[in-house]
């Protein structure tokens, strides 16, 4: 049976209060609903969040028997260079595998997840992992940033061991004008948030819905949890009401946690319900977003034996308050920060290098000695260890899933940080293998000698004049 | 076999410009300079110097590539000259090729010079950008900077050897007011004003654990040297300086990749100490070194310094720098002149500025008596370049 296998999740260390953003910019729109956003930190990206989530879902699974990689979102980083194939480079999974970018609607997460399903069904591929992320920038003051939040989610699609089953799905399309964005635009485009609510929102979803009981002749109280995105509270639980189902049954919202993450958001929601998830349990998910993919899932036995996933759970305990709304502008870029002539110095990305060390930089893979056993990055031919120093003796080594401890650091408040002081050291990786990292998600005086720590993907530089995000891995203190 | 070249060089000659912010000067007038007073103090004539050495760090900020600036400027006619480059320990690259020349017996006089013109970049620090350390690293490696590499191995000192931030923090401190007080002294350093311990432990952080006074000074300069063969030096004067040993020693990727590495000491330090100690047949340098200029970039660099070198037991350098063993007046000085702290560190000249103050108290004249240290037999210079886990340690040790 064609199911999901395995979930994950990121939701970013920060957070917005909405009355951060009301004290800030209120004079220009209505007070929000109490709250708050996730906020990526400066570092992080659509690409950068996705990639956690991946690395939460493929926690005890080998990356050799992923042969899909699916990456929906709508705020993609390139417009040309498959956003999906550097995540699946970051991930170090196989080359033989098959990406693509599902872009452009909040629906584009449910999309990717039933083509994930419709390649396992028909034999095609046997696992295929799909990330949602979203981490857009909103004009300060408009409607939709204390409404947006950053968060990813990655569902494994695969033909066996699954704890939940596919069971059925029905889809409907409309060219329903919500939010626009053309290449030329930095913020999107709204139209008038009744005219989203009640002619599409509370319309559309339940279109959806309804045809998914018709089609497969079931009632919406044979389900266990009925989880779809949550734009208007009131009209959330009212489209539940109306489908004639228990308040019970809706899954909780996640908007005055996260708020909303966009095509992340059902599958967020999706992987909470998981998380409480009984075998034989009924999971109803719903997008939405120029149309609306419902779907529905069975959780099977093997939903017991799943491993710690951080999952929503774990992320959300995790956080830490935004001081300011200036700080959260620095973080996206939304207003010109000084980073002192030595942040000016010009960086143009070396393309073929970086192709030629793509596991390096993007996979965080060494090297192992096999002679004498010593892990190392970056990747060596001669062996450093001073006892061994074998020639051309070594194999792949990947260190972006080991965790390590914190050799030594310091904060750097001369290195030009968009979040100064810039903390980075080195790393003692349990297993072996030494090298210097930035440190990120941290406080200084937090950080402690010897601490451990585990790696993070994360956007390190914008090359502007070439165009390039640049992206490696960095240290930061186990997240719980 | 080979045997080195223990008492077959000479310095019969140097040159040192005032080091600071300046403005007024380019590196060009600054090698003029240095040479002038280099030339004129070894009694040569240009015409004399028959190959030279020439060493610059930041080229890009100053001079350009290649050794053509250097031989423009002086004019040189038409002798070989050669650019070195070797992080902060260029000025010492360029001596060592100047008297490796003429050990080898190709030269009978040659010329080290090095120079370094920091204050044309509009900020303050070292310039240096994502490609300092070459395009895999800068897609890989943290944007760090000079005091931050150093901070971290404060940070590990602290931690092996239990200091807590403060106790740390004041064992540096001492450090950087002791080259203070000998910068204050020294007419031609870039930092002349005394400070107190105080006020290194309350100066703002720069990168964590280290202040603004544990870091040297950013400068201009240049400094230059005449090198001949022994049988030749006292042609030109009565006290020339004989190079006992000559060593440096490259980091191997053990500290940067590999996990042995206690980050609490520069092992390239300890290494470069024992191979010159063995040049220059120094059994017990504690007791045997009278005097050195060892490159205190950072207080840290100091501190662990006197470790690498032998001047102090590991882990006990804490106790010599609250016995005053390194101060002016001390058992065993250290930064004489200043240091880089205080005299100032334009890269590629300060190998070359070390050896200017070993060379002056060698031949007792360190312009001021208050200066003069009495009757020193042994001076070392510790020239370092790059970062503590990977870089570049050069030690010379002369005598008369």
């Amino acid at each position: 049976m064609v199911g999901i296998k395995s979930y994950g999740a990121y939701i970013p260390r920060y957070r917005i209060n909405h009355n951060t953003i009301f004290s800030a910019v209120g004079f220009l729109g209505t007070f929000p609903p109490p709250g708050e956003n996730a906020v990526a930190n400066h570092d992080e990206d659509t690409l950068s969040m996705a990639v956690a989530a991946g690395v939460d879902c493929l926690d005890d699974i080998k990356r050799e028997e992923i042969d899909g990689l699916y990456l929906a979102t709508t705020s993609q980083p390139y417009m040309l260079r498959q956003n999906s194939a550097l995540v699946a480079a970051a991930l170090d999974l196989q080359n033989n595998i098959r990406t693509a970018d599902f872009l452009g609607s909040n629906k584009a997460g449910t999309s990717a997840l039933l083509s994930a399903f419709d390649a396992v069904k028909s034999g095609t591929s046997t696992n295929v992992l799909v990330c949602a992320s979203d981490c857009r920038v909103s004009k300060p003051g408009s409607s939709q940033e204390p409404l947006y939040g950053d968060a990813a989610a990655a569902v494994l699609m695969a033909s066996d061991d699954v704890i939940a089953t596919l069971e059925g799905h029905f889809s409907v399309s409309y060219d329903f004008p919500d939010r626009w964005k053309t290449t030329s635009d930095k913020f999107e485009h709204a139209w008038e948030d009744r005219f989203i609510r009640d002619a599409g929102y509370a319309k559309i979803i339940p279109e959806a819905i309804s045809g998914l009981l018709k089609k497969y002749n079931l009632t919406i109280t044979d389900f266990t949890k009925i989880a779809f995105p949550d734009l208007y509270p009131r009209e959330h639980a009212a489209i539940v009401k109306r489908l004639g189902a228990d308040p019970r049954q809706i899954q909780t919202s996640l908007l005055d946690k996260i708020g909303d993450a966009g095509s992340a958001s059902p599958l967020m929601m999706l992987v909470a319900a998981l998380e409480d998830a009984k075998p034989g349990d009924k999971i109803m998910i719903a997008s939405f977003g120029n149309g609306s993919d419902a779907m529905f899932f069975q959780v099977t036995e093997k939903i017991k034996k799943i491993g710690n996933r951080r999952g929503i759970k774990t992320n959300l305990e995790t956080k830490k308050e935004l001081a300011s709304y200036e700080k959260y502008l620095a973080f996206r870029n939304l207003t010109p920060v000084e980073l002192g002539m030595r942040g000016e110095i010009g960086f143009h990305t070396p393309m073929s290098t970086l192709f030629r060390e793509r596991e390096t930089v993007l996979a965080l893979c060494g090297s192992k000695c096999k002679s004498c056993g010593t892990p190392q990055y970056p990747r060596q031919r001669i062996c450093v260890n001073p006892d061994c120093g074998a020639v051309d003796q070594m194999e792949g080594y990947r260190f972006s899933d080991k965790k390590g401890v914190l050799f030594t650091y310091t904060g750097d408040n001369l290195a030009a940080s968009i979040d100064p002081p810039a903390i980075y050291g080195f790393v003692d990786f349990d297993g072996g293998g030494r090298f210097w990292f930035d440190i990120t998600d941290c406080d200084l005086d937090s950080i402690k000698v010897g601490m451990p720590v585990e790696m993070t993907f994360r956007r390190r530089y914008f090359d502007e004049s070439g165009g390039v995000y640049g992206y490696s891995w960095k240290a930061m203190p186990v997240r719980a | 076999m080979a045997e080195g070249i223990r008492d077959k060089v000479a310095i019969i000659g140097m040159g040192c410009t005032k080091f600071g912010e300046l403005w007024d000067k380019g590196a060009e007038d600054l090698m003029v300079d240095s040479f002038l007073e280099c030339i004129e103090d070894a009694g040569v004539e240009k015409k004399d110097i028959q190959a030279a050495w020439f060493g610059v760090h930041f080229e890009e900020q100053s001079v350009g590539k290649g050794a053509t600036s250097m031989a423009l400027a002086l004019k040189l006619p038409f002798i070989p000259v050669t650019r070195v480059e070797n992080f902060c320990a260029t000025g010492t690259e360029a001596l060592r090729g100047a008297c490796y020349g003429v050990a080898s017996g190709a030269y009978d006089i040659a010329l080290a010079l090095g120079v370094e013109k920091l204050k044309d970049t509009g900020y303050g620090g070292l310039p240096g950008g994502p490609g300092l350390l070459g395009s895999r690293n800068a897609l890989i490696m943290p944007k760090i900077t000079a005091p931050g590499s150093f901070a971290m191995m404060a940070t590990r000192y602290f931690a092996v050897y239990g200091l807590s931030p403060e106790e740390g923090k004041k064992m540096l401190a001492r450090v950087s007011a002791k080259s203070h007080h000998n910068g204050s002294l020294n007419p031609k350093a870039h930092l002349r004003r005394e400070i107190t311990v105080e006020q290194v432990m309350n100066a703002p952080i720069i990168a964590w654990p280290l202040g603004l006074f544990d870091c040297c000074g950013v400068s201009d300069g240049s400094a230059a040297a005449i090198v001949t063969t022994a049988e030749m030096a006292k042609k030109f004067r009565p006290d020339p300086v004989y190079i006992k040993s000559l060593q440096i020693a490259l980091s191997s990727g053990e500290e940067l990749m590999y996990t042995k590495w206690d980050g609490a000491h520069v092992e390239t330090g300890f290494r470069a100490g024992v191979l010159a100690y063995k040049e220059a047949g120094v059994k017990d340098p504690r007791k045997e070194i009278s005097m050195a200029e060892v490159h205190d970039c950072f207080s840290i660099t100091e501190a662990v310094t006197m470790e690498d070198l032998q001047f102090s037991p590991r882990g006990k350098v804490k106790e010599d720098i609250e016995s005053g063993r390194f101060n002016l007046d001390g058992e065993q000085p250290v930064q004489p002149d200043g240091g880089l702290k205080c005299f100032g560190h334009p890269i590629g000249a300060s190998g070359l500025r070390m050896m200017y103050e070993m060379y002056k108290q060698l031949q007792g004249k360190a312009q001021l008596p208050e200066r003069q240290l009495k009757n020193p037999k042994l001076g070392l210079t510790h020239n370092m370049g790059g970062f503590p886990a990977m870089n570049i340690v050069s030690v010379a040790i002369v005598g008369l």
